[in-house]
């Protein structure tokens, strides 16, 4: 369950920077190929902010590059540590939210989140936690031709929590609801839960 | 072993937990989607439930399945009282009925392969086969259909068949047919049984009644329900096999 709440997070905010999009910038193809876009957002940016891969050898795709978990010590463990190929643009995006000048608080710590690819294109965040809280929330990676548009608000932070803290509670092993469609699943609970086991 | 599918316009989840290989039974299952998508999908212009409803081709030129499934739409009809229908708006679309039906079907291609624990999910309706792990009931999350992100409910079992219609992603887009005006009344409502071909018919029908939903469903034979009604209230039947959320459940 911990690798499902951890690509919540990641999937919510790939919610988060959907909604951001302005659709007349949408120009990407719908039918981009899913490209195994686990990226090793860790390499060549700062070392202090990804930890290592601690030996945990499960590549799942949950694949929050973790280091000791997410600090607040309120059950959220070790990450799978899993680093792929692929390269990533670094310090692309802001950072937002309370956590913003985080790194510099001791007890924060900065997960970064699989590449989480959508109908247009890659997406990629990474998160400042602290005290088992998102606080803060940097896009790495997003399609290029919205690049400069994605703004996450601070609205995003208390979903993240809050979808983190649903799927934690209740153990689940999948979701109904409403139909959803292609697009509505990228944001759902049970794409979070496929992406933990697949 | 996990697989995702985008087909029929939504997403399909298969969730293995047999030890095996279940490749070659996934992939066959996934065929099986393809197939019916091709025969009855009213966004393909050419399908063949498409050239039946413009009148283009009679029912005997269409695959055997197409008789079966309309059928089973009239079977229905009959036992929601006219709040299950074929022809929503006046069109010939029997979607409501193809998408449980052939989600039902994975799952026994699935265990006939050799898989027989395991879970298809297709856009939130779910058909489970035997348990999550020996001696462990599949846990369903029941997606809260007016808090994004929350669970309104669990439902715990062996080999059951999960269904829920609402209102969540889309919009009010289920008619009630006595007045072709949207159902309102719920915002969601989970039907429980044993094989998802009906429980997935009959939760679009009870969603169609509203609140008179509940009466109906404790009438019914190994069906259970759980709603959350407009005004954010829930409601379930004696029998549902639900447990409740620490912290969401009222």
């Amino acid at each position: 369950m911990r690798r499902a709440i951890l690509a919540v997070l990641a999937t919510t905010v790939g919610l988060v920077l959907l909604l951001s999009f302005k659709p007349h910038e949408i120009t990407a193809s719908a039918d981009r190929p899913s490209a195994g876009a686990r990226a090793d957002a860790a390499s060549g940016r700062d070392p202090g902010f990804d930890g290592h891969g601690d030996g945990d050898e499960d590549s799942g795709g949950a694949g929050f590059g973790g280091g000791d978990g997410f600090g607040g010590g309120d059950g959220f463990g070790p990450p799978a540590g899993d680093h792929g190929g692929g390269g990533v643009s670094s310090n692309s995006g802001a950072w937002t939210g309370d956590g913003a000048s985080a790194g510099a608080t001791s007890g924060d710590k900065t997960v970064t989140g699989d590449a989480a690819d959508t109908r247009w294109g890659p997406v990629q965040v990474e998160l400042v936690i602290s005290g088992g809280k998102v606080t803060g929330v940097k896009v790495l990676q997003a399609p290029d031709n919205n690049h400069r548009d994605i703004a996450i608000n601070n609205r995003a932070l208390p979903i993240l929590n809050q979808a983190a803290l649903s799927a934690q509670s209740a153990g689940i092993d999948t979701v109904s609801g409403a139909t959803y469609t292609s697009e509505g699943y990228i944001t759902s609970l049970q794409s979070a839960l496929d992406r933990a086991g697949l | 072993m996990r697989h995702v599918e985008h087909v029929m316009g939504t997403v399909f989840s298969f969730d293995v937990r047999d030890p095996v290989d279940a490749t070659r039974a996934v992939e066959e299952a996934v065929a099986w989607l393809r197939r019916v998508d091709a025969t009855f999908s009213t966004y393909r212009t050419d399908s063949p439930v498409s050239r039946l409803g413009r009148g283009e081709i009679a029912l005997a030129d269409c695959p055997a399945e197409v008789a079966g499934v309309l059928d089973l739409c009239e079977s229905a009809a009959r036992a929601s009282r006219g709040y299950f229908t074929a022809r929503p708006g006046g069109r010939l679309d029997p979607s409501a009925m193809v998408k449980g039906w052939a989600i039902e079907r994975a799952s026994l291609i699935l265990t006939r392969a050799g898989a027989p624990n395991h879970c298809v999910n297709g856009g939130g309706d779910i058909q489970l086969a035997g348990s999550a792990a020996p001696g462990r009931p599949w846990r369903v999350g029941v997606a809260h259909p007016l808090r994004p992100g929350e669970l309104a409910t669990v439902v715990t079992g062996s080999g059951l068949a999960v269904a829920t219609s609402g209102t969540a992603e889309r919009g009010p887009h289920i008619l009630d047919p006595h007045t072709g005006r949207p159902a309102t009344g719920l915002a969601s409502i989970t039907l429980v049984g044993a094989s998802l071909t009906m429980t997935d018919a009959y939760a679009t029908a009870a969603f169609a009644m509203g609140g008179a939903a509940r009466e109906w469903v404790e009438g019914l034979d190994g069906m259970e329900a759980f709603a959350v009604t407009s005004d954010g209230g829930t409601w379930r039947t004696p029998g549902f096999p639900g447990v409740p959320v620490v912290g969401h459940a009222r």
